[in-house]
């Protein structure tokens, strides 16, 4: 679960991040109100989308004085905002972010994230923060350093000041960061992170350090431990299907194109698309059911399926498994052609447990089916359905 | 000979008491796994599926002498569970258990370190040496005893491949789901390691997908072990939904691993076979072992 700016802000203010002050507005009376609470100069007005590259797209700007706040602030609110990192259509701009203006020195950049290949916690630091930092490392223009970092306890403040040492900290820049690295630590597995990025971490000219921006997410599997973060979820950002189907016991991603795809496990939901992509069809959709689906969850999911008009045909590929057989899978499709009242040529592919109750589920809910022996063929066929070809 | 498993292997499970737990132990043995005992904290002295029920695995092993565990516990507890059988020296240890949280992860890794644990998972299908034991919750029916063995991120995929190789007559000698989680227990690398030290394993399927670097780890240990045994791989999400990204970070620790094509490619250059599609793995092995292509 992705953060906002201002959240991941004020969250880890708690533990020791310092931040430049600012506040949150909805509108643009609220962004000027803040501005003349701030009652300082430069100040910034930051869109909260849950997408970083903003600065580029204009999302970011510094102005001058509360009435330029508010003029700022009214041409980004209700606008969508498209950058490198969201799709292209953008994402609206429900809030604005309004903070003082920081006399920056020089700009660090610092991540905490779980390194994969070590499988521990580990942060990393450039000397230098800003956009592309990946990009630029590659080319070899910029050194990031690592370190990895303990989540049962603190971590060892000689290597802590090595590791900032050889991002250029020295004196009591230095000794500030080894704390603002341990906080964010604590932070990272107190509260369950997935990501905390720092970019930039400003050093100001008096060498304090404040973050700037910052990025963050939790671990969605661990929400069950912290209902306080729950309610943090922004709901009218994260599109409506992915949220819905969810909570239905799917993963859902829509596509654009014109065959629906129902299979079991992400394995094989992959290998669908990869087959009807090679078939030279177009799926509409990525669709995971999960083991613990019961047919309820899994007829939500294809309502989801059945309410795209752009959909020619079904391809429902399922190889039953320990955890989930077809005449569930199969249940959850009757149930929701019955509801929809949608009439479209299905071709099933149905192996493993429970194949022969899943067709006659399919015959009893008066599903049209084209049966397949094979997933290759399955996805030919529909291919060619989609197409019009039969 | 399989990998991981045989016939003495003894099986606890933790967890057992629940709706899964139960389930799944009646139907492993079914299968005829010796399952010895269940685990569940404040329901030691019970009695469940006719097996006994221990407060403590460390009990459980000293009792019943189980050398292997498989895990049902719930999230919340899951990752204290495992930390439980590592330290109670149990040498294999199956989870099953969907979304622990990422953390917790890293603490079971912290706790295998130096460990003799084997751990397999989290959200594992678990390990299924046919004809002999099966320890995990895959449908059976289409396994056959054999030589080939199956290393997979995927469930349902590993069900399919199944189905395929014994479809070319192929039998299998040990099926391993190393977990969809991105942090979890044995590694493609580690499993590839062992059925090529398995004289009964003629050849092995590695079936990976996007995301994560283990495909390009045991592609670089394949070019470096250069295996006589054919080793077919499959990799899925080619044409995956593209993932937003959010800030760097990514990208910097992946050091740009994780695209399927490019872990395709990767495995192809290191000498593996690529299945052409998902439907052509069995007929793929099949070739190899006969020496064509």
């Amino acid at each position: 679960m992705r953060l906002h700016e201002f959240q991941a802000k004020r969250l880890l203010a708690d533990y020791g991040l310092p931040t430049p002050r600012g506040g949150v507005a909805f509108t643009p009376d609220e962004a000027e109100a803040i501005a003349r609470d701030l009652a300082v100069s430069p100040l910034a007005v930051k869109a909260q989308v849950l997408a970083g590259d903003r600065l580029q797209a204009g999302g970011v700007r510094m102005v001058q004085g509360p009435a330029t706040v508010r003029s700022a602030a009214a041409s980004m609110l209700g606008q969508r905002l498209a950058t490198a990192q969201t799709e292209d259509e953008g994402l609206i701009v429900r809030r604005v972010y309004v903070e003082e203006g920081v006399a920056i020195a020089r700009s660090l950049y610092l991540t905490l994230l779980i390194d994969l290949r070590t499988a521990g916690l580990i942060v990393i630091g450039s000397p230098e923060g800003g956009e592309g930092i990946e990009e630029r490392e590659r080319r070899g223009d910029l050194r990031c350093e690592r370190l990895s970092l303990p989540v049962g306890g603190p971590a060892d403040r000689a290597e802590l000041s090595g590791f900032l040492g050889r991002l250029g900290l020295e004196g009591a820049t230095l000794e500030r960061g080894c704390d603002l690295v341990e906080g964010l630590r604590r932070a990272f597995v107190e509260l369950d992170a997935s990501l905390i990025e720092i970019n930039p971490l400003a050093v100001t000219t008096s060498g304090e350090l404040k973050a700037i921006d910052v990025k963050m997410a939790v671990d969605d599997n661990a929400l069950f431990r912290h209902p306080e973060l729950a309610s943090l979820r922004d709901e009218a950002e994260a599109e409506r299907m992915k949220l819905s189907a969810h909570r239905n016991q799917l993963n859902f991603v829509q596509l654009d194109g014109d065959i629906g795809i129902v299979s079991n496990g992400a394995g094989l939901g992959l290998a669908t698309l990869d087959m009807v992509h090679r078939a030279g069809g177009r799926p509409a959709n990525f669709m995971d059911i999960r083991t613990t689906a019961r047919s309820l969850d899994i007829a939500h999911g294809f309502a989801l399926l059945l309410d795209n008009p752009k959909i020619r045909t079904l391809l429902m590929n399922v190889h039953g498994g320990g955890m989930q057989s077809c005449d569930t899978i199969a249940e959850g499709l009757g149930i929701a052609l019955r509801k929809s009242g949608r009439k479209l040529p299905i071709v099933v592919r149905l192996a493993g447990l429970n194949a022969d109750l899943g067709r006659y589920r399919l015959a009893n809910f008066g599903c049209h089916v084209i049966e397949a022996p094979d997933m290759g063929t399955a996805a030919e066929h529909a291919v060619a359905v989609a197409a019009g070809r039969t | 000979m399989a990998i991981l498993l045989d016939r003495d292997t003894r099986v606890l499970c933790q967890g057992m008491t629940g709706w899964a737990g139960s389930h799944h132990v009646a139907q492993m043995i079914e299968y005829g796994t010796q399952v010895v005992a269940g685990v569940t904290p404040g329901k030691g002295g019970r009695t469940h599926l006719g097996l006994p029920v221990y407060d403590r695995v460390a009990d459980a092993r000293s009792e019943t002498g189980a050398n292997a565990s498989i895990v049902f516990v719930p999230p919340v507890n899951a990752a204290a569970a495992m930390i439980e059988a590592i330290e109670a020296e149990i040498p294999l240890v199956v989870t099953v258990t969907e979304r622990v949280p990422v953390l917790d992860m890293v603490r079971v890794r912290d706790a295998l370190r130096g460990s003799g644990t084997r751990l397999v998972g989290a959200n594992s299908q678990g390990v299924l040496a046919p004809g002999i034991c099966k320890l995990g919750v895959m449908a059976t029916g289409s396994e056959r005893p054999g030589v080939v063995g199956v290393v997979s991120r995927s469930a349902s995929l590993t069900s399919e491949v199944v189905a395929q190789l014994t479809e070319a007559g192929l039998g299998q000698s040990t099926t391993v789901g190393v977990g969809g989680d991105p942090v979890h227990g044995m590694s493609m690398r580690d499993c590839l390691e062992l059925f090529l030290a398995d004289d009964e394993t003629k050849g092995v399927v590695l079936i990976g997908e996007i995301g994560g670097f283990e495909e390009e780890e045991v592609a670089d240990f394949i070019a470096q072990v250069r295996p006589a045994k054919p080793i077919v791989s499959l990799v899925v999400g080619i044409h995956a939904p593209r993932e937003r990204r959010m800030g760097h970070a990514g990208a910097l620790t992946s050091g740009g691993s994780g695209d399927a094509a490019a872990k395709a490619a990767a495995l192809e250059r290191a000498g593996a076979r690529i299945a052409a599609s998902a439907h052509l793995v069995g007929r793929t092995m099949a070739e190899a072992l006969s020496g064509g292509r």
